[in-house]
């Protein structure tokens, strides 16, 4: 591991100034950046720890919603009353990634900004556009299980890895952002995250010193929660595929559907093409592979990941088919 | 650097570089080897120990971050002549081979129990919001964490069940 200056700024103001300046990391649960540190993959030269800062309560918004604290971990957003009644996708989301020593670290913003498990991003001997930038991207012909197929560029295929992602994206959650110069901006997830293009390297719209305070959801949505993860174990694995579904019925059809994918991109995937093509419908086998259809209209694949395709499909079909039967 | 630990109930003045993790601090400063490092990345339990009674693992954290904060290790749990609850299980069912994992896979399941009595739900568990019930397919997935390479997770299972007065 590099050397680093360690602070431990006592608001998230200070803590935004001291982020701004170069080579500067905050610091939250630690899990995914002190991995990362100790392959000197990520190199700060100034660690800024907000673990103390007091952002780790959830409460309800004026809205009819809730604002969750980037600091509240992964198991209490996960295991709070209101989270398992309202929002039962996101509890299951948070229950089937890493394990349970972990969630009791993790945060919400640094699940939200967790780095990709692509396997030649953590290997320094390796070359890699998002680690070095212009230096090619290895997957590209090489092993790419768990790569994506979605939303790709010919310079990187790495998938975001979070399920918690995927269902707030789901519910359209929006992050709350403090910037350096003491204002607060909220913006949708979908706009947290940019697709590689010719820049894999920049992951976010995040401007340095911006520090993310809070995930505020809407009022829960109507329709039946569901999260589904396919992983190669039954627990402590990465999604290969996942989706998130928020489905309502009406008279025996799909009145509302909102449905999110993790395992495909490189960010939580919504694509509203193929919920717009369920709502109104009755469900049955050839909607559901006329969805799956839409969803995959664009994949590209390599030898590696071209499974994904199929087990996609199935898990979508398998998903919405439950979502549709407990929902009438 | 200067950070003062609380482990064990016992404060520890030390003086480290920032770099050191928390399981490096227990264990090459205070010479609290019974916490190991398997993996050092998260990926394996061995190095889990309890921060204010919650289950972490130490090699993902560093030691300045935890100035003040309660440590719990495996040496904590107990003294020689009278086992935890848990290590007495261990014992009792052969819950190890080579023991390499296990005071990762006792302090985690000492945390483990406490979450199921707070009613935190699981993966596994059908209905997010009734009370958890200790079945061995819950303690399996809450226990996912700690990885054993001699596999005795059968034992370790019931070594477990026994003290979290399991359902059948
Ligand atoms: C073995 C293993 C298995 C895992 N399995 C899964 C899984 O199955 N599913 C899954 O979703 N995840 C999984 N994870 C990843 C885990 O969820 C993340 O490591 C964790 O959520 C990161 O949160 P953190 O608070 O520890 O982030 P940190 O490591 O502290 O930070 C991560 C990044 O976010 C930045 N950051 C943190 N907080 C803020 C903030 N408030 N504002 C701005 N920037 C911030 C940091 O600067 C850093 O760049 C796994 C991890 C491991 C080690
Ligand atoms: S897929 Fe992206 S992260 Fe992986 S090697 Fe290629 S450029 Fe790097
Ligand atoms: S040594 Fe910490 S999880 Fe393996
Ligand atoms: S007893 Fe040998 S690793 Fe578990």
């Amino acid at each position: 591991m590099r050397a680093f200056d360690y602070q431990r700024p006592e608001s998230a103001e200070a803590a935004t100034r001291a982020q701004s300046g170069a080579e500067a990391r905050f610091i939250a649960g630690g899990t995914n950046l002190l991995d990362l540190m100790k392959l000197e993959i990520e190199t700060p030269r100034t660690l800024i720890d907000i673990s103390r800062l007091p952002l780790d309560g959830i409460a309800p918004t004026e809205a009819g919603g809730f604002s969750i604290g980037a600091l509240v971990t992964n198991a209490a957003l996960a295991a709070d009353p209101s989270v398992r009644r309202l929002y039962p996708v996101l509890s299951r989301a948070l229950l089937a990634g890493a394990s349970g020593q972990l969630r009791n670290k993790a945060t919400t913003g640094g699940n939200l900004l967790q780095r990709t498990r692509c396997y030649y991003f953590y290997n320094p001997a390796t070359p890699c556009n998002k680690r070095e930038p212009g230096s090619g991207c290895s997957a590209i012909g090489g092993h790419t299980r768990i790569h994506a197929i979605l939303g790709t560029s010919p310079h990187c295929i790495a998938t975001h890895p979070s399920d918690m992602a995927v269902a707030m994206m789901a519910l359209e959650a929006e992050v709350e952002i403090l910037g350096p110069d003491g204002q607060t901006r909220t913006i949708p997830l979908a706009d947290l995250y940019r697709l590689p293009g010719d820049t894999p390297h920049i992951e976010t719209s995040l401007a340095p010193g911006d520090l993310i305070t809070a995930v505020i959801l809407p009022p829960p949505p109507p329709g039946r929660q569901l999260y589904r993860k396919v992983r190669d174990r039954a627990s402590y694995a990465f999604a290969l595929v996942s989706v998130a579904a928020i489905i309502a019925m009406e008279n025996g059809r799909i009145s509302a559907a909102r449905l999110a994918f993790g395992g495909l991109a490189p960010m939580p995937w919504r694509d509203r093409e193929v919920e717009a093509l369920l709502i109104g419908e009755a469900p049955s086998p050839a909607l559901f592979a006329a969805a799956a259809d839409r969803l995959l209209a664009t994949a590209r694949t390599e030898d590696g990941n071209a499974f994904k395709s199929p087990l996609a499909r199935r898990t979508l079909a398998s998903v919405l088919a439950t979502a549709c039967a407990g929902n009438s | 650097m200067h950070v003062t630990l609380s482990v064990n109930g016992t404060e520890h003045a030390l003086d480290i570089d920032p770099r050191t993790t928390l399981l490096d601090a227990l264990r090459d400063h205070l010479d609290l080897t019974g916490t190991k490092k398997g993996c050092d990345h998260g990926q394996c339990g061995a190095c889990t120990i309890l921060l204010d009674g919650k289950r972490i693992n130490s090699c993902l954290t560093l030691a300045v971050m935890h100035e003040g904060d309660a440590i719990t290790t495996v040496e904590g749990l107990s003294t020689p002549d009278a086992l935890s609850p848990l290590q007495a299980a261990f014992v009792a069912h052969d819950g190890y081979q080579c023991g390499y994992c296990t005071p990762g896979q006792i302090c985690s399941a000492t945390g483990m129990l406490e979450e199921i009595a707070a009613g935190w739900p699981s993966h596994v568990t059908d209905d997010l919001e009734a009370d958890p019930a200790l079945t061995r397919e819950e303690i399996s997935e809450r226990m996912s964490g700690n990885l054993c390479r001699c596999s005795a997770y059968p034992n370790i299972v019931d070594a477990i069940a026994e003290v979290g007065g399991a359902a059948k």
